[in-house]
């Protein structure tokens, strides 16, 4: 906290509140660093979002139109790394920093510093990273996964993205290091890992992951950094080394990291069903286990993302029977989130329709990611739309549709004043509708043969991508309702209670709508009786 | 109101799951995976099928019981929360029984699997190397050897702004100058390997895709049942022209094999004479144009302008505008440099002629110089 201010006025709940534009520079308050996450992850939201609407303007109809191969290879290049690091990731952090310290009893999060730093090398990170749009050469434009040789190829923004991808993932590391600091050193007395609310569980746990996975990232394009520059050869077999050992090393990151973007998705909506359920979270502890297992096993799969390599066979039935169990514990949280609804009494206010939306189309996203474990079948599906559709619907209907669930859910709390539900819903079932326009028929291209990351294709591949550019159309536009909703609740509108919603149990519930600038500056005491939502 | 919307959502997601379905009925509304051609395919196809119906089914039943609940457990009907939050026997039944199904999903799997990886006895062996961004096709036991390239006719429509219709070219981008041929019946191994950048082979109708990776060899292996002609697409990014290197793959009766076989040999023969020619100015052109367009202009574009800060222009280079540069030029195109792949190996001496011949005189430039394939033969 600023000790800059000297003169306090007496204000009801204490808030020392710095003003101008040092509040947010040198912010240490987890409540502002929060805000300025989210409304960081909106921003890239929108920037990836106007690169997808630029992927599927050109795959609106055969031929190429409007964008040359090389900067469509850019779009899709950097729509994932933005959407990935710059609105998925963060987002969560947001989330994270707002909730963590309310609903473990804390005042703050452990290191405030280091909180405002991990924050403030993202805008750095991505002027180096969206700087390359406008250099010689384009943007990056091999993959979001950077295999080498191809992206080695790249000209003067290659350095520009290595090193953006070290400082994100400087950023993260110090983020988790900030949430597992927190949580292991601030609980109020009587809050114990068991009574922990599950979104703390799968932060915690998402926090570790990214400390286990990030450094591995760095790693890997450090090495590549120095192949292209210094003369090594880690990953060019002229030079005696081998590119696919990048992907051994790139995806026992990315496989974990498919998943820090979804645990705290998971933590989300097991907040949000039963406090509109008005019921107890089914299964509690075997939410944590799976979601832990989950986690673990997420360090043992990562060859499932390149089974057209060439691995021995025994490596490929490892890795595919390793994959397959993935499925029992992510099957086992879809269970109980079911019966959590199961006898209660339901109300579908939006962050429930999001929270439903979620589990269905989550588990498509399951179905078929179960389908892709399958080996010799993944021959066939492997770098198609199929794949396309399965992460998307994992990703956008699962983690982002989550995400929404949760601004929905805490942002009276947020800003103490009510959203308006009847536009809440509208963006609901326009997204829900139009998603499923979007990425439903890209089962049907890549089934069907179309690979993905190609600019253009042949014309038997032409109905699908139009209904799904025009889904992708719907879709990306509706989302401007989402940022008129919060900007009018953020202006005013219904007084929120201190509970907001009838059936929400837990810390943060306790605190007035809006919360006082530190957390609790007291302690509170928790029983069994006033744990869990 | 929105139960009426959640039975509209329920009824969409069931249209949606029964086109999927309806699998093969609709061709130019291509839903589903296609049986294939060989063994290995149709088993691929099948468990693509088993695995689908299975979690097509789990999907229906954890689905409806969660609909159950929306429907009936709501409170708007007076529904009263339960304050249950454990059930011993319903946790270990929804854990015991995925693994289940999961055992069963993965023993036809792994029997499916081992039979793709049996690679041996393999009568015709054809090594598969990726370029950017072409094919090349070594018949190993004939020493036949020659590149596949995109169709000419797709490569004219698919430049950007080129306003023709991808509707009239007859299998727009899934067509090419030399298909790969083989004969029906006969286990082929396929050897995947690349010389650039990572590719990946892929002809849907054989039921696999697999990584060309420059240092590596993959080997494959197939038995095509079926004569016709089959259409794929490199499947692993490769970098600008990704989406521009298709495969077409003719199978073929044994006997028609053979002819093919040895008319290509006759080929090889007459291209190997044509080094000792001597070439006309007008010759050259035409070949250079041709060749330039199938080897060059991917990168350095059909009017020889380039990428701007990617691929250079050849309008502006001292190699190709100055008589000084033309030794320089030779070599560039034998040998490469950085991002220029070596083209000695891929192009004839009397080709490389034509293509320099043609790279000093189009657009322009006008040097004048001829160079004959004997010039070449001393560069290299």
């Amino acid at each position: 906290m600023s000790e800059a201010v000297v003169h306090e006025d007496h204000h009801e709940h204490h808030d020392h509140k710095p003003t101008g534009i040092g509040r947010w520079l040198f912010s240490t308050n987890h409540k502002d660093i929060g805000t300025m996450y989210l409304v960081f992850a909106l921003i890239m939201f929108f920037i990836g979002g106007a690169m997808a609407m630029v992927i599927r303007l050109e795959l609106f109809q055969p031929g190429l139109q409007y964008v040359d191969p090389l900067f469509f290879n850019s779009m899709t290049t950097m729509h994932a790394l933005v959407m990935i690091f710059g609105a998925v990731m963060p987002a969560g952090v947001g989330l994270a920093n707002w909730l963590i310290p309310m609903m473990i009893g804390a005042p703050d999060m452990a290191l405030p510093r280091l909180n405002n730093m991990s924050f403030w090398i993202l805008p750095f990170a991505f002027a180096l990273l969206l700087g390359t749009l406008f250099m010689p050469g384009g943007a990056p434009n091999g993959g979001w996964t950077m295999y080498p040789p191809l992206t080695i190829q790249l000209g003067d923004a290659f350095p520009f993205l290595i090193f953006a991808v070290h400082f994100l993932g400087i950023s993260s590391i110090m983020g988790a290091i900030n949430v597992i600091a927190t949580v292991f050193n601030m609980r109020a007395p009587g809050m114990t890992f068991m009574r922990l609310p599950l979104f703390v569980w799968t932060w915690i746990i998402t926090a570790f992951l990214l400390i286990a996975s990030m450094p591995v990232l760095a790693g890997a394009v450090t090495m590549m950094l120095t192949d292209k520059f210094f003369g090594t050869s880690f990953f060019s077999a002229a030079g005696g080394g081998d590119p696919v050992m990048f992907q051994h090393i790139f995806w026992f990151f990315g496989h974990p990291e498919v998943y820090i973007l979804i645990l705290p998705a998971f933590g989300i909506v097991s907040q949000i069903l039963p406090t509109f359920s008005r019921k107890p979270l089914f299964g509690y502890e075997s939410m944590v286990y799976a979601t832990a297992s989950i986690a673990f096993l997420s360090f043992f799969v990562w060859a499932h993302h390149m089974f057209t390599v060439g691995m021995p066979l025994a490596g490929e039935l490892f890795f595919m029977y390793a994959t397959m169990s993935i499925a029992v514990p992510t099957g086992v949280k879809i269970f109980n989130w079911v019966a959590t609804m199961w006898r209660g009494s339901l109300t579908f206010e939006t962050p429930m329709l999001f929270s439903l939306a979620f589990v269905i189309l989550f588990s498509i996203g399951g179905f078929s990611g179960l389908m892709l474990a399958i080996t010799p079948v993944d021959f066939q599906y492997h770098d198609t739309y199929f794949v396309v559709a399965h992460f998307h619907y994992v990703l956008v209907t699962g983690s982002v549709f989550a995400l929404y669930a949760g601004v929905y859910y805490w942002l009276p709390k947020w800003t103490g004043h009510m959203y308006d539900e009847t536009l809440g819903k509208w963006h609901f079932w326009i997204s829900t509708i139009s998603v499923n326009v979007l990425f439903f028929p890209q089962h049907f291209l890549g089934l069907a043969g179309m690979p993905r990351r190609i600019p253009d294709y042949a014309v038997q591949f032409a109905d699908f991508n139009m209904v799904s550019s025009l889904g992708g159309f719907v879709f990306g536009v509706s989302q401007l309702l989402f940022v008129y909703i919060v900007i009018q609740c953020v202006r005013g509108g219904e007084k929120a209670t201190n509970q907001v919603w009838e059936g929400a149990h837990g810390l943060e519930w306790t605190l007035p709508s809006p919360p006082p600038f530190h957390s609790f500056t007291t302690p509170p005491k928790v029983t069994d009786a006033t744990a869990h939502s | 109101m929105f139960v009426k919307k959640l039975k509209d959502g329920v009824v969409g997601a069931v249209t949606m799951f029964s086109l999927l379905w309806a699998g093969t009925v609709s061709a130019e509304w291509g839903l589903n995976m296609t049986p294939g051609v060989t063994p290995i395919s149709r088993e691929v196809y099948d468990l693509h099928m088993l695995i689908l119906y299975i979690v097509t089914a789990i999907g229906i039943i954890v689905f409806g019981v969660m609909f159950w609940s929306i429907i009936y457990h709501r409170k708007s009907k007076g529904a009263v929360a339960k304050q249950f939050h454990h059930n011993t026997f319903a946790e270990i039944a929804w854990t015991i029984i995925p693994i289940l199904i999961l055992v069963a999903m993965a023993i036809p799997a792994t029997k499916t699997l081992i039979k793709m990886e049996q690679t041996g006895d393999a009568e015709i062996t054809v090594k598969i190397t990726g370029y950017q961004w072409k094919w090349k096709y070594d018949y190993l036991e004939d020493g036949l050897s020659f590149y596949s390239v995109l169709a000419q006719d797709s490569n004219e429509a698919r430049q950007v702004g080129s306003s023709i219709d991808p509707a009239g070219v007859d299998h727009y981008l899934l067509d090419v100058d030399e298909p790969i041929v083989l004969p029906v019946g006969k286990k082929v191994r396929l050897l995947t390997t690349a010389a650039d950048v990572i590719h990946a082979w892929w002809v849907p109708a054989l039921g696999w895709k697999r990584d060309a990776i420059p240092g590596f060899i993959n080997d494959n292996w197939a038995v095509i049942e079926e004569p016709g002609t089959y259409r794929g697409q490199c499947a692993e990014l490769c970098g600008k022209d990704h989406g521009f290197m298709p495969i077409v793959l003719k199978a073929v009766p044994e006997a028609e094999y053979v002819a093919w076989v040895e008319e290509k040999k006759a080929e090889a023969a007459a291209r190997a004479a044509s080094g000792d020619k001597e070439y006309s100015m007008e010759e050259l052109m035409v070949n250079g144009e041709d060749l330039y367009n199938k080897n060059c202009a991917s990168c350095h574009m059909a009017n020889g302008q380039g990428v701007p800060g990617v691929f250079p222009s050849l309008l502006e280079s001292q190699l190709t505008i100055t008589s000084e540069g033309l030794a320089e030029h030779i070599d560039r195109i034998i040998n490469g440099k950085g991002l220029m792949p070596a083209f000695g190996e891929q192009l004839s001496d009397a080709d490389i002629a034509a293509v320099v011949t043609y790279e000093r005189n189009a657009w322009g430039i006008d040097t004048g110089d001829i160079v004959q394939p004997a010039d070449i033969k001393a560069a290299r």
